[in-house]
């Protein structure tokens, strides 16, 4: 049994139809490439599976579950992350925040059933979490948006990687990186599959996909149109069943 | 160059308990606060005494606690125009609930917190559940409550409240007037619900990216309705205090109150757009209102002035803000 299998998800807009049905299988540990043009459908895809947007139709299940529906609390809850492209991040917040938000551990107030966040606990545990990383950010009591992109990105992947997930999806995590930090991210999903964390890739770079994904898959208006190996396709072929031209 | 970068500046504490305090308190409202203290001190023999501090805060406390209520809107990037009148029909129905109907005097508390609390649910589901801008919402709000008031008295106060009830607007208990220990435990438990609690962390990432907090799993509709019960039960709040302090229920109570609350909360460094917010920052921006009309009543400004400084006061506040972010290029 797959880890995650989406089964005929449907989406539309309006009366823009953007998912006409799509299936697709991911095993633990597996790294996927996501790819298509602009306006393919993969980012509504992958909102679908985080619980962002409820789908029109189909199923998802994850882990033997069936998740559609659920809500991005639970569904991040159940072990899928996604670092989104925007990064998705509180810029006046510091980075132990950000790590943290949405499951900030609490401590009780001198004894009493009143909740307060266990502040330095979070502190820590961001610390060790961005120093085994590696990423070079100034303070974790630093706010994020006084960061630089390179930064913001390694807070996103820290707070991706702090709760132990099964799969981790990354919308272009190398889009706006420069070379050194691409290799980075890469290294990263290496090493993620190492430890037996399924990804999905989406990016439109084929040299990114080529280098650390084990299949790759083509969303063309709202359908899968190929999913390959990487070692039984070419970037050519990539590119034809992206633009339609195969 | 002096950045006021508030989060920096709480980030540089001791390593102990307190370190986690956030003090987001802008520097500037507090410089203001001191130079309208020492200029009135040396303008009017009368500013500088104890008594006349117990009445900046007895007058102050009404303002601060509605204060507080808009520092939690704001800090999810809402606000709540519906403050003064909410205040208002909260004390009527209070003032109603044991004069007209005769029930005991705990059941005026529990009427003041609930019609607040009631209005706030209204408040919130229009802006969350049905999608209407804030701004329009609590404007509805403003003239619903404030119209229903009076309707519910004729226009008329409703007078002579039970003795605890007065005690609790003109006791004073060695020597402190009632409504300033309320508003102290007031402002207490508010800060600690907005600095220390995920209530009050979530309603600032709400404000600083609404897209974020949804798909970090925050329930954004659920919490921003609790975030204008809070602000709703605060004006219940303020108004038993104008109910209990003048010893009835009054429909033309804490009119425009919403303009001074808003801009306490603005002075004392709350992010108008939301994101960031102080409560502790809001009770200095009440004090600074407080002081100043205190100030203006001791050197017989008209009041018909005083009501020209605290707009001017309000656009100044945002304007420093302005200023201050373009300089700090957040």
């Amino acid at each position: 049994m797959s880890l995650l299998e989406l089964d005929g998800i449907k989406k539309h807009f309006g009366p823009v139809q953007v998912l006409l049905g799509v299936d697709l299988k991911i095993d633990a540990g597996e790294v996927v490439a996501l790819v298509g043009d602009n306006g393919a459908g993969k980012s509504t895809l992958m909102k679908i599976i985080t619980g962002i947007h409820k789908p029109d139709g189909g199923t998802i299940r994850f882990d033997g579950t069936d998740i559609s529906g659920h809500s991005p609390g639970e569904i991040r809850e159940r072990g899928i992350e996604m670092i989104y492209q925007d990064l998705a991040l509180a810029r006046m917040q510091d980075v132990a925040s950000n790590i943290f938000l949405g499951r900030e551990p609490t401590r009780r107030l001198l004894g009493t059933p009143i909740r307060m966040i266990d502040r330095a606990r979070i502190e820590q545990e961001a610390e060790a979490m961005i120093r085994k990383l590696g990423a070079r950010v100034p303070s974790v009591r630093h706010p994020v948006g006084k960061l630089s992109g390179g930064q913001q990105q390694s807070v996103a992947i820290a707070r991706a990687l702090t709760f132990n997930p099964k799969l981790v999806i990354m919308d272009e995590p190398t889009a706006a990186l420069a070379v050194r930090e691409v290799e980075h991210v890469l290294d990263l999903i290496r090493e993620l599959k190492r430890q037996e964390i399924a990804v999905i890739l989406i990016s439109h770079r084929l040299t990114d996909v080529f280098a650390v994904c084990d299949r790759v898959v083509a969303l063309r208006h709202g359908r899968v149109v190929s999913d390959e190996h990487i070692a039984q396709t070419s970037m050519n072929t990539v590119v034809a069943h992206i633009v339609g031209a195969a | 160059m002096a950045t006021n970068d508030s989060s920096t500046a709480a980030a540089a504490g001791p390593q102990s308990g307190l370190r986690a305090m956030r003090f987001s308190v802008r520097l500037e409202s507090l410089l203001v606060l001191a130079v309208l203290v020492v200029a009135l001190s040396i303008l009017s023999p009368y500013f500088l005494s104890v008594s006349n501090f117990l009445n900046i805060l007895l007058a102050t406390a009404v303002i601060g606690i509605l204060g507080f209520g808009a520092t939690f809107v704001i800090a999810a990037a809402g606000i709540d125009l519906s403050l003064g009148s909410v205040l208002a029909l909260s004390g009527v129905l209070g003032a109603l609930s044991v004069n007209a109907l005769d029930l005991p005097w705990p059941v005026a508390i529990v009427t003041c917190l609930a019609v607040g609390a009631f209005c706030g649910l209204i408040n919130g589901l229009l802006n969350a559940k049905a999608g209407i801008p804030a701004f329009i919402v609590t404007l509805g709000m403003l003239g619903v409550a404030r119209g229903l008031g009076l309707v519910f008295t004729n226009g008329q106060p409703v007078y002579g409240m039970p003795d605890p009830i007065v005690f609790l607007g003109q006791g004073r208990p060695f020597g402190v007037p009632m409504p300033v220990f309320v508003f102290i435990a007031v402002a207490i438990v508010a800060h600690f619900v907005l600095a220390y609690t995920r209530f009050g962390k979530y309603a600032q990432v709400i404000g600083d990216n609404e897209t974020a907090a949804r798909a970090m799993g925050i329930r954004v509709d659920r919490h921003r309705i609790a975030l204008y019960m809070v602000s709703g039960t605060l004006a219940g709040v303020a108004g038993l205090l104008f109910l209990a302090r003048v010893n009835a229920g009054d429909p033309t109570a804490g009119l425009n109150y919403e303009l001074t609350a808003i801009t306490a909360a603005i002075l004392g460094g709350t992010n108008l757009f939301g994101g960031r917010a102080s409560v502790l920052g809001t009770l200095i921006g009440a004090l600074v209102m407080g002081v100043l009309q205190n100030g203006l009543n001791l050197l017989a400004v008209s009041s018909f002035y005083q009501q020209m400084a605290i707009g001017a006061v309000l656009v100044l506040a945002v304007w420093l803000d302005q200023v201050n972010r373009a300089r700090g290029q957040r």
